[in-house]
């Protein structure tokens, strides 16, 4: 479904962000994308999202190529590629409804079908009782859990999550990380950065990509053979780990 | 109604710069408008200079009654004449003794009647400009009796003249105005657009199409245009009241000029507004 074919991302004459990267994430997949701060996980998330196009390279997410991708086809694709930030971004002048409901404004939903919808996502990531909150009346959990019901308004067939937990307490992380969960066994992809090496060792049939210096030095996907295997960033200083071609 | 909703958010948000745009659009404007006033009273005076204008044909000395019957119904048949009217000799020297009282004794002791006969014709309204004055008149000078044509041809050239430098001069200052306001309208709708730049990147994130996001930029410049057209209305309507009043009668201007004025108004606030947010839209994209 999502497909980085030989990538590479420069953003200027320095080193590139990506150096030829490659990897296929299935539907329904649920893959870490980890990696020191500077590896080239935001850049891939941005790469999928098309706020960016590689520099060489395809992008192919589900019918949309980056070789082909025309600026109208844009707000399509996104409208099916959910985001999820670490900073929430949410509207502050809004409260947690009218932040969800606004993106169903903004991609043309009727407001008879907008507000039951609402009100299910709201349900869906358990914030029913604080829809009428505004933003800084929200634990950072809470607002991060307003942030994956906007981004699921759309009904995304891919959801990418950018440091989602980067801001929250070990509690709140688990709750968030519970919800990408149910979300991800309803059939929808989740694409989630993250530094967090303790979620990843909890969670070791999640697959893992491993970034550096903006190159795949890891995918457990590849190393399914070899199943002691781990990411650098979680495997102890003497276990091996390999690289994937 | 979202889009004009957040149109109105945005002109309210900076007061001071739609205030300074809805100005320059409407002194733009309103030069043009008072060089319209201008043109549109001299185009009124034309109407009036016009209905006077008389083509003269004087006659050959002993031009037959037949040939001048013959003649009257010849160029009254031209699709450009109203009326002719056949001076004779005897009528041209009574109507001269008439007017130029301070020579009528030169005129009584005359042995011989100097003055010829003529036709005076009077010309259709819609041709009596200075080409269909000069064609009727190219006509008559091919006639054999026709010794000579007259009319006011350098005085209606110079009203022309007049009026098309109105008109030019109308262009020249108001569109260095409008260029102006175009300018001023683009900072206005930049501010609005990065006050907005979260909503936008929002919006830009969960697929909103790029038209949906400028839309209310749009419309806000439409309406700073349109603010700036009514400005300039009122100022031109006061102008020419007062002049109407103090100076000398002046006609207000046609129906479809003022709307055509408020239309070019919203027009200049749209590509204005149009231009500033594509550039910024993208801007905030690349962020």
């Amino acid at each position: 479904m999502i497909q980085f074919r030989s990538v590479t991302k420069h953003f200027d004459r320095s080193d590139p962000a990506l150096s030829d990267v490659s990897f296929h994430v299935r539907k329904g997949e649920f893959v870490f994308l980890t990696g020191p701060s500077g590896a080239g996980k935001t850049t891939i998330l941005r790469l999928i999202h098309m706020q960016m196009m590689p520099t060489e390279g395809e992008v192919r997410v589900s019918k949309f190529s980056s070789r082909k991708m025309k600026r109208r086809e844009v707000p399509e694709l996104r409208r099916r590629v959910g985001y999820v930030f670490q900073d929430f971004r949410l509207l502050e002048g809004l409260t947690a409804a009218e932040n969800v409901a606004f993106v169903l404004e903004c991609t043309g939903t009727p407001k008879a079908k907008s507000e039951p919808r609402v009100q299910r996502l709201l349900g869906q990531v358990g914030l029913i009782s604080r829809a009428r909150s505004l933003p800084r009346e929200l634990s950072g959990g809470e607002q991060q859990r307003v942030v994956i019901a906007r981004a699921l308004a759309t009904e995304p067939i891919v959801l990418l999550a950018d440091e989602p937990t980067g801001n929250l307490d070990e509690r709140a992380t688990a709750g968030v990380f519970d919800l990408f969960r149910t979300i991800n066994a309803s059939g929808t992809s989740v694409i989630m950065a993250t530094h967090d090496a303790e979620l990843i060792r909890r969670h070791p049939s999640i697959r893992v990509i491993e970034l550096e210096a903006g190159a795949v030095v890891f995918d457990s996907r590849g190393s399914e053979s070899a199943p002691h295997a781990a990411p650098r960033s979680v495997r102890p200083e003497s276990a091996p780990g390999r690289a994937v071609e | 109604m979202r889009s004009v909703r957040e149109a109105t958010q945005g002109i309210r948000r900076a007061p001071l710069l739609s205030g300074l745009s809805i100005t320059a659009i409407g002194l733009s404007l309103f030069i043009i408008g008072l060089f319209a006033l201008t043109a549109h009273n001299i185009d009124e005076a034309l109407v009036g200079v016009e209905s006077r204008v008389e083509v003269v044909a004087y006659l050959e000395e002993g031009t037959s009654e037949e040939v001048v019957s013959v003649a009257i119904s010849e160029i009254g048949g031209f699709p450009e004449v109203e009326e002719i009217h056949f001076v004779s000799k005897v009528e041209a020297l009574y109507d001269a003794s008439r007017e130029l009282t301070e020579f009528s004794d030169v005129f009584s002791d005359l042995e011989v009647n100097p003055l010829p006969a003529s036709f005076e014709i009077r010309l259709r309204e819609g041709s009596r400009t200075p080409e269909d004055v000069e064609r009727v008149a190219e006509r008559l000078r091919g006639y054999d009796f026709v010794e000579e044509v007259r009319y006011g041809r350098e005085w209606v050239d110079k009203v022309y003249a007049l009026r098309r430098i109105a008109g030019g001069a109308a262009l020249a200052l108001g569109g260095s105005f409008a260029l102006g306001a175009i300018l001023l309208i683009g900072i206005a709708v930049r501010m609005a657009v990065l006050a907005r730049s979260r909503e936008i990147s929002i919006m830009q994130i969960v697929g909103a199409t790029d038209s949906y996001i400028r839309r209310p930029f749009l419309i806000e410049g439409l309406l700073t245009g349109l603010a700036g057209g009514l400005l300039a209305l009122g100022l031109t309507w006061l102008v020419h009241a007062s002049v109407d009043r103090t100076l000398l009668s002046l006609s207000w201007l046609p129906d479809l000029w003022v709307a055509l004025g408020l239309i070019l108004a919203a027009l200049l606030g749209v590509v204005a507004a149009g231009r500033a947010v594509r550039r910024e839209i993208r801007r905030i994209e690349a962020l």
